[in-house]
């Protein structure tokens, strides 16, 4: 699905990640955690094709094909979504708009034709039930005056419209209530097949009680530097980061010696 | 010799052409418009006010003035259709600078409205011509004095004591001539007590590969308690100049909402002057520019609150790009006495290249403590993180840019108070930022 080799990154000059590694297979769910400025919204955003950030090294094939070379709206095309941790707000330009030309750029993508009004108002409604997303909010300018919980499932609801093939979920868990985590988990978890794969960033064990990761890795100073199964979560919630920082710091060290 | 020589020659050799072709009500300001012109002469971009119109340049071809009123072949009447579907309006023309009505377009209106010839009235109703004709728009100004030395036609609309006027009069101007072509269109619109009406002006260039200059002037009286929605959209070519002042009156309670719309032009100067004369009065102005290539567009706005408790909300939006200029200079004063005045201006605009260059000027003079203003301008580009956060929905760049830059002028869009034109200014305003180039394609003749 996807592979990620010695990827390098930066922003404004700064260096951010610094020789990523990460496999990930058709229907697993990795988790990537790590502490505050490790590079873990970075990987999301370099993934996803932000133009603020700049590729210095290393390779990203995705199903097969040169992910770093396609601009971010043929990287939706071919199954990446992104959902972000702070979602845009775009005043004047209407869910449902937004929602259309999204999914007739798709279409288009593929040699089909433009939705009709009826089927596409069908898929809305669908998907919309899945995140039970307020029908009001579809009049509504994207993300303008939704509340924190909106923003989150609405971000869920765009991806289950899309059908990505590999999802990446930067901290959807923040800033939520439980009630809302446990509505934006169980979204996720729907939209699970064993084709395709999700990352989910996240600093807490609370997510990953809802969607149960395959591979959970530690992201620190720009690369992954521990990775372990589900039960990691559960340590680093016990032990917090430190540990590891501890580990590869003192490695760092040696390395700077020699 | 400087392009205004030309203007008072032709006014010195043909004077006695022009004054026998026109009704005397014209005619009695003339000669004040002529020593206006000859004492000032015109104002150069070293005048503040005129920093980003060049009058002399503007004023430079040798445009040809029809003074001896011969009439056009032309009859875009049958030609012409504005494409606004569901806008059953009362339409009439002015071909070049004569008035045409259409087939039907006044058996739509109701009694108490006339929507006439500025000529034929002012033959007719001299004491009319005379009670409102250049009472508001100083004749020191440059524009008003050119208009008013060679104006012969127009249009009047006047709405009688307490009519509501249904549906909505449409003026259409349209220049249409195979050498250029100056044509002075001036209109007049009266508002009794308690009428309402709303008025949509629409300026079309039929043939893009001539010069013309229009130069016009717009006089406004809103008497006690009426109601006008004054639209004026253009949509001309790069070789049509537009050199447009209007002045207003408001009296007690009269409600106004003045709307430009510049979606294709060339060089365009537009003046608004607007005075509130009684109390509880209101005023929105609502602006929306699309500028690119090489085009210019000046708008000048002066508000002047000289009486207590009158509300004005000024909103000026500009999307600028290619080589485009854009200037906004827009000053509300307060009077001493205008207590409880309620003024807010907003100047912002999306500056979309390297090489657009937009103006902003947004003033307030306040001679009073106890009212409440604000004044603002932004210019700014595009938001990045809005773009991207579309293209990872799949939305292509350029799609994206089309969907914010329409997205940005919504709200102006918005506060159209008719439905059909609201909903096709979307359309419209969606063809003009993709690119495409008709705006009316129910149009047979395909101008700009």
């Amino acid at each position: 699905m996807l592979s990620v080799k010695d990827l390098h990154a930066e922003i404004d000059g700064k260096e951010i990640l610094r020789g990523v590694n990460l496999e990930v297979k058709p229907g697993e769910v990795h988790a990537v955690m790590g502490p505050n400025g490790s590079g873990k919204s970075t990987l999301s955003m370099v993934l996803a094709g932000n133009p603020a950030y700049t590729v210095t090294s290393g390779e990203v094939i995705f199903r097969g094909k040169d992910l770093l070379e396609m601009s971010p709206d043929v990287r939706s095309h071919e199954g990446i979504f992104l959902g972000f941790q702070y979602p845009v707000e775009i005043p004047g330009v209407s869910m449902v708009n937004f929602m259309r030309a999204a999914v007739n750029a798709k279409r288009k993508y593929f040699g089909e034709p433009p939705m009709g009004a009826t089927d596409f108002l069908k898929l809305m409604r669908e998907k919309r039930a899945i995140v039970q997303l307020d029908n009001k909010l579809a009049s509504r300018s994207v993300n303008e005056g939704f509340s924190g919980g909106e923003k989150k499932r609405n971000e869920i609801f765009q991806m289950a419209v899309l059908e990505p093939k590999l999802s990446i979920l930067d901290e959807t868990d923040s800033g939520l209530d439980v009630d809302a985590l446990r509505i934006v988990a169980e979204g996720v978890n729907k939209l699970r097949t064993p084709e395709n794969s999700a990352i989910v960033i996240t600093h807490y064990q609370r997510l990953l009680d809802y969607i149960k990761p395959d591979v959970i890795h530690v992201l620190y100073k720009g690369r992954i530097v521990y990775t372990g199964g589900p039960e990691l979560a559960l340590e680093i919630e016990n032990k917090g980061y430190d540990w590891i920082k501890a580990e590869v710091d003192a490695q760092d060290a040696i390395k700077g010696e020699a | 010799m400087g392009a205004l020589d030309q203007y008072i020659d032709l006014w010195q050799e043909h004077s006695d052409l022009i004054v026998s072709n026109s009704p005397d009500a014209l005619n009695r300001l003339r000669p004040a418009a002529a020593s206006s012109l000859i004492e000032q002469g015109l104002p150069s971009q070293k005048d503040e006010d005129y920093k980003h119109t060049n009058l002399e340049k503007i004023l430079s071809p040798d445009y040809g003035i029809n003074i001896g009123r011969v009439k056009m072949r032309v009859n875009p009447a049958e030609t012409f259709r504005c494409d606004v579907p569901r806008l059953s309006t009362a339409l009439f023309l002015v071909v070049n600078d004569s008035f045409a009505a259409t087939v039907g377009c006044r058996e739509v209106l109701p009694e108490g409205v006339e929507v006439m010839s500025l000529a034929s009235f002012a033959r007719n109703n001299p004491e009319f011509i005379e009670k409102y004709y250049g009472k508001l728009a100083d004749i020191n100004n440059p524009i008003v004095a050119l208009n008013t030395l060679f104006c012969q036609d127009g249009v009047v609309i006047r709405v009688r004591k307490g009519v509501k006027v249904e549906p909505a009069v449409q003026i259409v101007n349209i220049f249409n001539n195979s050498a250029p072509l100056l044509a002075a269109r001036r209109m007049l619109i009266v508002m009794e007590e308690d009428s309402e009406a709303k008025v949509l002006v629409c300026d079309h260039t039929q043939n893009s590969d001539v010069d013309f200059c229009s130069l016009q002037v717009i006089e406004v009286f809103a008497d006690k308690g009426s109601k006008l929605d004054f639209y004026d959209l253009e949509e001309s070519t790069q070789q049509t100049s537009r050199l447009s002042s209007l002045w207003m009156k408001q009296e007690e309670g009269s409600e106004v909402l003045l709307d430009s719309m510049t979606l294709y032009n060339g060089q365009t100067r537009n003046e608004f002057f607007s005075r509130f004369a009684g109390s509880h009065a209101r005023l929105k102005m609502l602006g929306m520019c699309i500028e690119d290539e090489t085009r210019r567009l000046d708008t000048v706005s002066r508000i002047s609150h000289d009486v207590p408790e009158c509300t004005t909300d000024e909103l000026f939006k500009y999307v600028v790009d290619g080589d485009a200029m854009g200037a906004f200079a827009g000053l509300i004063y307060v009077a001493e006495g205008a207590s409880k005045t309620e003024a807010y201006q907003s100047n912002r605009n999306l500056v979309g290249s390297d090489t657009a260059v937009m103006h902003s000027k947004p003033q307030l003079e306040i001679y009073n403590d106890d009212v409440k203003c604000s004044h603002g301008t932004a210019i700014g580009q595009l938001d990045e993180k809005q773009l991207f956060y579309m293209m990872t929905r799949g939305i292509s760049e350029d799609q994206a840019r089309l969907m914010l830059k329409q997205a940005f002028m919504s709200d102006v869009i918005d506060g159209i108070s008719l439905p059909p034109l609201r909903d096709r200014l979307k359309l419209m305003v969606e063809r003009r930022f993709a690119g495409e180039k008709s705006a009316c394609s129910g149009c047979q003749v395909g101008c700009k």
